[in-house]
């Protein structure tokens, strides 16, 4: 097997045995992304020569013995979350020239395991989007068929890790973020509960749902980089002081005899592709046959989280995209000759600076949050969001976890969806309402449907939702799931 | 919620207005009616009766939060790196347009 190709676990134990260094793995995935990145196009910085200098650190630590499963092991970051001296660029225009005077919390945690940070990854703009057609620069692709999207918005975190171009990646989830390119990909993404990884650092975008999320090839890969940056943070008020669990210890126990599965009604029904429906029931099955108990259960606001979650959204971007206004860092129109005031420095700035959905987003936000408008959209859309936490609430008394596909469809074409904005928002219809509720999901693989519109057997997500900060019964399930099937084994052919 | 929800081209005009953003007339446009379809979607929330209903603005249910008022040592190479992202600049001052 090729260096490259490894999971956090095989190559955490090459490094210790000394089968290979930290700067032999870290080049190897170096070269890889020079050889593959022009078709996959993940990357929009590649930080070689800082990513080399942190391996040397790594195996000078590996030497004296140091034990951390993230020492010396590559990963990439989505390009929203701030880095210290390394562009970030929120895949914008705005921000093509910002960069960071200081580490997001959860990149300083991860420096002090080890890690190796091989560079920055493509996203929708300030992570608005589901494919990452809405990036200012370019569009990813999906290693399954290139033809495809790979998800989004942290699409380039998925194309990275399923092209072997990373170990994992961290990206972010504010409304299935993680979990649909995850899908898209064949690929585990963890959101985790909302207030159990700090968000100090990343570039804002909807504050009451962001969540800072893990891509990685295998559950206990996951279950390896939550238990490193997850907790509380005085920098992050939102964080909880409770406990961090032991994860992996935990994945060890392999019974699920007493847990109770939810199957929502309301995730089965019409928007779902017939043959996806066909591989999450098989997949509930077998989880059935692992021990556990099946229980039909009703969610019954499921139809308004979408709609819910499109006003608070776009209110809470108009607001964290008011920072943005060309004086103090980023793309200023301040020094064209267009610009003849102050007013026209900020309107003309905005104008050019943020991308198409962006500027939708910030123009509803506007709108809703406007006088007059204020009682019909947001707080409507607030109580309404009362009633979806609500039925969660109401269904994790008679249940344990909850499971749903991920996604209603696989991977669309490139272009499929771009004109049509609504089109592109009910990729979220199995997504929002976890968000909009702040508890933690996990998609894992479970099979391959052909598209009508391809050739090529794409991958099939299914979605576990868990109790508020209970990850680690859904990670549980998701491992034992992961372990008596093949389905992660299964890799895009080159 | 009603059902009069069609954006007016001068109803965008004012938003764009209100958010600071230069918009072309073909953006201009071409907004009225995508944020008229995308309102008009939403209006089914008004489906839901939410009368007894109180608002949720976050899911932790924590109240404040409080560090210690103790000081903190900062960066000492943020200083530099701040003045370097400053688009428009005279020696370490951020130069603005005159505003009156």
């Amino acid at each position: 097997m090729k260096l490259n190709e490894l999971n956090i676990t095989q190559a955490c134990e090459g490094l210790r045995k000394k089968e290979f260094s930290a700067v032999e793995l870290t080049k190897s995935y170096l070269s890889h992304i020079k050889k593959t990145d022009h078709k996959i196009k993940s990357f929009i910085t590649v930080t070689e020569d800082e990513a080399v200098k942190q391996a040397r650190q790594a195996d000078k630590r590996i030497q004296n013995n140091e034990m951390s499963e993230l020492l010396g092991i590559p990963c990439s970051i989505k390009d929203i979350i701030n880095t210290k001296g390394v562009l970030t660029t929120a895949a914008s225009n705005i921000l093509k020239n910002y960069v960071p005077v200081y580490d997001a919390t959860l990149i300083s945690r991860l420096k002090k395991e080890g890690t190796v940070m091989l560079g920055k990854v493509n996203c929708d703009a300030f992570a608005h989007g589901a494919s990452t057609e809405n990036s200012d620069y370019f569009t990813s692709h999906n290693p399954w068929d290139l033809e495809r999207v790979p998800g989004g918005s942290s699409g380039g975190s998925a194309s990275a890790v399923a092209a072997n171009q990373c170990l994992y990646s961290i990206g972010t989830d504010t409304g299935g973020s993680i979990r649909q390119p995850a899908a898209f990909c064949n690929l585990v993404g963890l959101k985790p509960t909302y207030g159990r990884i700090s968000r100090y650092g990343l570039i804002s975008m909807t504050s009451s749902t962001d969540c800072p999320s893990i891509i990685a090839k295998r559950v206990v890969d996951v279950a390896i980089v939550l238990e490193k940056i997850a907790g509380l943070d005085q920098k992050d008020s939102t964080t909880i002081n409770k406990k961090v669990d032991d994860y992996q210890e935990y994945l060890k126990d392999e019974n699920i005899k007493d847990l109770k599965v939810g199957m929502p009604s309301e995730y089965f029904l019409n928007e779902l592709n017939v043959e996806i429906k066909e591989a999450v029931e098989k997949a509930i099955k077998k989880i059935e046959s692992l021990g556990a108990t099946i229980v039909p259960i009703s969610l019954p606001h499921t139809k308004y989280a979408v709609p819910t979650y499109y006003i608070i959204t776009p209110c809470e971007v108009s607001s964290n995209l008011a920072r943005f206004d060309g004086i103090r860092y980023g793309y200023s129109a301040n020094g064209t000759e267009e610009a003849k005031n102050l007013l026209d420095v900020y309107t003309k700035s905005r104008g050019k600076g943020f991308g198409n959905e962006a500027k939708r987003r910030i123009m509803l936000g506007t709108y809703a949050l406007s006088s007059g408008y204020y009682e019909a959209y947001y707080l409507k859309a607030q109580k309404v969001r009362a009633l979806i936490i609500k039925d969660f609430k109401d269904a994790f008394e008679k249940v344990d976890l909850i499971i749903s596909p991920t996604t209603p469809n696989v991977a669309f074409k490139i272009g499929q969806h771009s004109g049509n904005p609504l089109e592109m928002y009910m990729e979220d219809i199995f997504l929002s309402a976890v968000s909009l509720a702040g508890l933690p999901a996990v998609s894992v693989p479970c099979g391959f449907v052909k598209p009508s519109d391809g050739e090529k057997e794409m991958p099939v997500g299914m979605q576990l939702i868990g109790k508020s900060f209970d990850e680690k019964t859904i990670l549980k399930v998701a491992n034992v799931y992961e372990k008596n099937t093949d389905w992660t084994n299964q890799k895009p052919k080159d | 919620m009603t059902k009069k929800n069609r954006i007016s081209i001068e109803e965008v005009k004012h938003i764009a207005d209100l958010a600071r953003i230069e918009l072309t007339a073909q953006e201009t446009k071409k907004f009225a009616s995508e944020l008229s379809d995308v309102l008009g979607y939403i209006d089914q929330l008004s489906e839901v009766d939410t009368s007894k209903i109180e608002p949720v603005s976050q899911v932790t249910g924590t109240i404040n939060a409080i560090r210690d008022d103790a000081k903190e040592d900062s960066d000492p190479d943020a200083r530099k790196a701040l003045i370097d992202n400053f688009p428009n600049k005279d020696g370490d001052y951020i130069k603005v347009k005159q505003v009156m």
